[in-house]
């Protein structure tokens, strides 16, 4: 039996500021959902025939869900099942690409009868989990090459599958498992070079191949002046001198693979849409017109908005994929700024939080997989509004929590349950 | 510390990014007006296509309802600007106080208005119309829009078909899915088939050229969404034969109701006095007028009315009486113009007819003094401990007839009748203090008890069928319409069928069987053998209420009617000639050389001025 004495009240115990921000932030979603399908007429915010309708069932399901992970569940229990879950998550992705339909595309989608599922939600999970299951192990050490590799292969490997399931942009957020890695001690060198990467690969079809090439030497060089100033010896000096020369000569093919990489490997409509965004194309109608529409929704909101319900930009299905990727475009028509301001901060709050209770945790594994929760949080959250606001390519990835989906909502549900679960569990006992 | 700085490095990270976001939405939603621009309708111009709504035909396939092209000016007061009042004026065929008028009051109301877009002028001339969209491109916030408007090419059934009308403040309010002027269902078959007769709202998107006048379609058309015609609604109404009903109800005050005892489709619903098809359309013009109308034409009485049903009450209590086995068909029972039920030697009067009498004639002369007995016998059964048991028992089997409750008809605003319950009779005369005596005014359909013509025409349709019912119904299965299942399933009264055929010769002699004293002989019409019951039913404002129902032919009948006339006397009097000269006209198609006298008689008297 548990010493009743120690065992701490549920008020000190749960965190329940996560809990409150959960709440706010799905309800705030679900009367925008019912905003944005509203030209559909439904006949109330609870019609089934209708997205918002639907969404208060899976917002239900989510509450029993968030419920049973709570309390019900023996927090250790996803610990002991990391590594049989990320396994069978690996399968079911490998399967879906054989078994599913064809949803605008891609192989992502199981069907069961009305039951629709993405084992790709289920993968952030499993990923987290089995991430932080492996990292967590005594001995673990960033720095060893074996440690890394598998720390690597664990996120890279649910990364390809979900890429071969033609979902390139969830693949995506599985990029924000690097601040995890960082976190547990990966050299800052890794975030930097992808973030160079990154801006060589826009500043090349921006521009031109040779601002790039000027870009990469430059890099080099301040590089180089700063790490010759700092170390002495001869040795060290060398090989400061090879890494940058290997490392002109990899941005330089980095840069002239661009090309390739963009016009060989990219699908069209992705290459287009990478176009648009960087404003090589102007395209209103084609690939542009979804952004334009988005961007002419949110900026007629204006500073307080048009009012809830008072949408005309949204309303009349001007903007596709309303009640679930474009779902912002309702906040930003008809709460405006304001209503803008106040769901960036409910997620910026929801992070920093969970970025806060993974520092205090006293456990390896609560920690990692804290962080792992909040990377995922902040990958989809900067992945949608930048969509939605003209700053990213179109990714098709749900806001969490907010955007209709009940896959989405429960697998997120999940995720960020488990670790209040844990962190409960360790704030139970002294 | 190198771990928290990681942290904290990676928080400030945070921070940056989210203050990008934030800046990027600061420019584009405060700093950057061209969004606005756009989305205040510079390039492109987005038109909503009304959907026809669906057409009603009747069960012979006649057009009832059907549309028509009409075209109004629309106008988003928040896109208005530099409007030339005069211009606009004269081009609408109006005058400019009148748009002075109108921008005033967008003006007063603009924040409740906000970026809705109303209706400017209605059913505008198509000439007009023509001229504006040449010149549309002059004021901006205007625009023109076409829709349907409903037209009645055959005049039968206003009541029936009821009216659509612009959705008022309130009903958007419980109805978010409809903007303001749009039209739906106030009432009758527009209302109970709003949801199939409506369709669906679409859009098209329109490009303008740097003139802002030709307009393209935007992407070919790639993002329009076409509207979805309503589905059209069958009735089971015959047109002709409720014409033809109207015709007879003319100057009556009361229903005509008749249905296909087979399937409880509805033939015939009128209500007297009703309103004309010619109004419908522009209802809202006519609407002041027949609302202060002393004779209530917006009242359709046929579900809404409720009256004591008079001696065809007679034919339940019967029924009720052989299945509880207190009356058998043999039995005969005295009456000496009446009934006498207190000892004191009050009477309930009977006309002058032969005596005793048994259940068939008893039927057929409509006997008061017989059913007294038959209720007294119902009431003082030694089966049960009280009268109130009894009178409950009693009760439970008369709503199964259809009474007391509301039928679940199709049809909108029908109402329930009162069948009393005993608690009624405890609060009212203190429990254990009633009797047979007390309430013997149910025996032959009086006193409290109130039925719906729709309800007695069910029963004209129950006797019919021996036994159960269809509940009746005014809309056919077809296309884009499905029905209520419960529309196919038979409801069994708690009388058995083997003891309607025990009542059934007494409604044929009542009208068939002539100078045997039966009271309904007005009605008899050779070859169609008519079964009927005369109801004379006591109205406290004034004149009894003519009542009658039938069905025909006896053996699978085809037509039950009800026909409730108030103040007009004796059933036979009024409401027996127009119930029957209704079946004679759906049975035979036309009315027997015999019967023209009275068919003429009907047709021109006016019982109200």
């Amino acid at each position: 039996m548990e010493d009743r004495s120690l065992d701490r009240g549920l008020k000190k115990t749960v965190d329940w500021r996560l809990i409150v921000l959960y709440l706010l932030i799905m309800l705030f979603g679900w009367i925008n959902i019912y905003a944005a399908v509203r030209s559909g007429e439904p006949a109330s915010i609870f019609d089934l025939h209708f997205n918002c309708g639907k969404q208060a069932l899976w917002m239900a399901g989510a509450l029993v869900l968030a419920t049973l992970v709570l309390f019900v569940v023996n927090p250790y229990f996803w610990e002991s099942i990391a590594k049989p879950a990320y396994g069978v998550v690996m399968l079911l992705l490998i399967m879906v690409i054989f078994l599913s339909s064809n949803v605008k595309g891609s192989h992502s989608w199981f069907e069961l009868g009305p039951v629709k599922f993405q084992p790709a939600e289920l993968s952030k999970i499993t990923t987290s989990l089995m991430l932080a299951s492996i990292m967590s192990r005594p001995g673990f050490k960033m720095g060893n090459l074996r440690d890394f590799f598998t720390a690597a292969a664990i996120v890279l490997l649910p990364m390809l599958i979900i890429v071969a399931e033609s979902e390139t942009g969830s693949a995506l957020v599985y990029t924000g498992f690097i601040f995890v890695l960082y976190r547990e001690g990966l050299s800052g060198w890794w975030p930097a070079l992808l973030g160079i990467a990154i801006l060589l690969f826009v500043v090349t079809l921006k521009f031109s191949w040779w601002v790039s090439v000027i870009m990469v030497v430059v890099f080099a060089g301040v590089y180089l002046l700063y790490a010759l100033r700092r170390v002495g010896s001869l040795r060290i000096r060398r090989r400061v001198i090879w890494l940058t020369v290997l490392g002109v000569v990899a941005g330089v093919a980095l840069v002239l693979a661009t090309d390739f990489f963009f016009n060989k490997v990219l699908k069209d409509y992705q290459r287009e849409r990478i176009e648009v965004v960087l404003g090589i194309k102007e395209d209103l109608r084609g690939v542009g017109y979804n952004v334009h529409q988005s961007l002419i929704a949110i900026g007629s909101g204006g500073l307080f908005g048009k009012g809830y319900l008072q949408g005309t930009q949204t309303t009349f299905g001007f903007v596709p994929e309303q009640s679930t990727d474009f779902i912002f475009c309702t906040v930003g028509e008809e709460w405006g700024f304001v209503g803008c301001l106040f769901v960036i901060v409910l997620y910026g709050l929801l992070i920093f939080w969970l970025v806060q209770d993974a520092e205090r945790s006293r456990t390896a594994f609560t920690r990692i997989y804290g962080y792992c929760v909040a990377a995922c949080f902040f990958m989809h959250l900067v992945i949608n509004l930048g969509m939605t606001l003209g700053l990213m390519p179109v990714i098709g990835i749900p806001l969490p929590l907010f955007s209709y989906g009940g896959s989405s909502l429960w697998a997120f549900t999940t995720l960020l349950f488990i670790f209040i679960a844990l962190d409960r569990q360790e704030k139970k006992y002294f | 510390m190198e771990r928290n700085n990681r942290s904290t490095k990676m928080m400030i990270g945070l921070g940056v990014v989210l203050l990008v976001l934030l800046g990027r939405l600061f420019y584009v939603q405060i700093i950057n007006e061209s969004y606005k621009t756009d989305a205040d309708n510079n390039s492109m111009t987005r038109e909503i296509i009304y959907p026809p709504r669906g057409v009603i035909y009747d069960r012979n396939g006649l057009l009832l309802v059907g549309n028509r092209i009409s075209y109004d000016i629309m106008v988003t007061p928040r896109q208005v600007s530099d409007l030339d009042t005069l211009a606009l004026a004269s081009i609408l065929d109006t005058t400019a106080d009148f748009i002075r008028d109108r921008m005033a009051y967008y003006k007063k109301f603009r924040t409740r208005i906000g970026w809705q877009t109303l209706t400017f002028l209605k059913q505008i001339d198509a000439n007009v119309y023509m001229r504006f969209a040449e010149e549309e491109f002059r004021f901006p916030g205007f625009k023109g829009q076409v829709r349907t408007m409903r037209e009645y090419p055959f005049n039968a059934g206003g009541n029936l078909l009821g009216y659509t009308s612009e959705v008022s403040p309130e009903y958007l309010a419980e109805h978010p899915e409809y903007r303001a002027g749009d039209f739906y269902g106030r009432t009758g078959l527009e209302a109970a088939r709003e949801k199939e007769l409506r369709g669906k709202k679409g859009w098209h998107i329109y490009q303008r050229d740097s003139r802002g006048r030709t307009k393209n379609a935007y992407r070919d058309g790639e993002f329009d969404v076409e509207a979805e015609p309503g589905s059209d609604v069958v009735a089971t109404i015959d047109a002709r034969l409720q014409q033809y009903g109207q015709r007879l109800m003319n100057g009556k005050k009361g229903s005509l109701v008749a249905i296909e005892p087979s399937t409880g489709e509805i033939l015939t619903m009128v209500s007297s006095p009703g309103i004309d098809v010619s109004v419908l359309a522009e209802f809202g013009k006519h609407y002041e007028e027949l609302s202060r109308d002393k004779n209530k034409p917006l009242y359709n009485r046929a579900v809404s009315a409720s009256y004591p049903p008079g001696s065809v009450f007679k034919l339940v209590n019967g029924l009720v009486g052989l299945e509880e086995g207190v009356l058998q068909p043999w039995m005969q029972y005295p009456c000496n113009m009446g009934y006498v039920y207190t000892s004191s030697g009050r009477k309930l009067g009977c006309h002058a007819h032969r005596s005793p009498l048994n259940l068939e004639d008893a039927v057929m002369m409509s006997c008061n003094g017989y059913f007294c007995y038959v209720f007294k016998n119902l009431l003082e059964n030694p089966k049960y401990a009280n009268t109130e048991e009894a009178y409950n028992h009693w009760r439970e089997m008369v709503m199964s007839f259809g009474f007391g409750r509301p039928l679940g008809s199709d049809f909108p605003s029908e109402l329930s009748g009162n069948v009393p319950s005993s608690d009624y009779y405890n609060r009212y005369y203190r429990k254990g203090r009633w009797r047979f005596q007390t309430i013997i005014s149910l025996s032959i359909g009086q006193g409290e008890i109130l039925t719906t013509p729709l309800q007695i025409a069910n029963l004209a349709a129950i006797m019919a069928n021996r036994g159960y019912y269809y509940i009746p119904h005014v809309v056919k299965a077809s296309e884009g319409v499905e029905i209520d299942p419960k529309y196919y399933e038979k409801q069994y009264t708690m009388v058995d069928p083997s003891h309607f055929p025990k009542v059934i010769p007494g409604m044929w002699k009542a009208v068939n069987a002539i100078g045997e004293g039966g009271t309904a002989n007005v009605g008899h019409v050779p070859g169609l053998d008519i079964c009927g019951k005369t109801g004379t039913a006591q109205n406290p404002h004034g004149k009894d209420n003519s009542v009658f129902i039938c069905f025909a032919p006896m053996d699978n009948p085809k037509i039950a009617v009800a026909a409730y006339i108030e103040n007009a006397g004796f059933g036979a009097s009024w409401a027996c000639p127009i119930a029957t000269l209704l079946v004679e006209r759906y049975l035979n198609g036309e009315i027997s050389a015999g019967r023209q006298d009275l068919e003429r008689r009907v047709l021109n008297t006016k019982l109200i001025r």
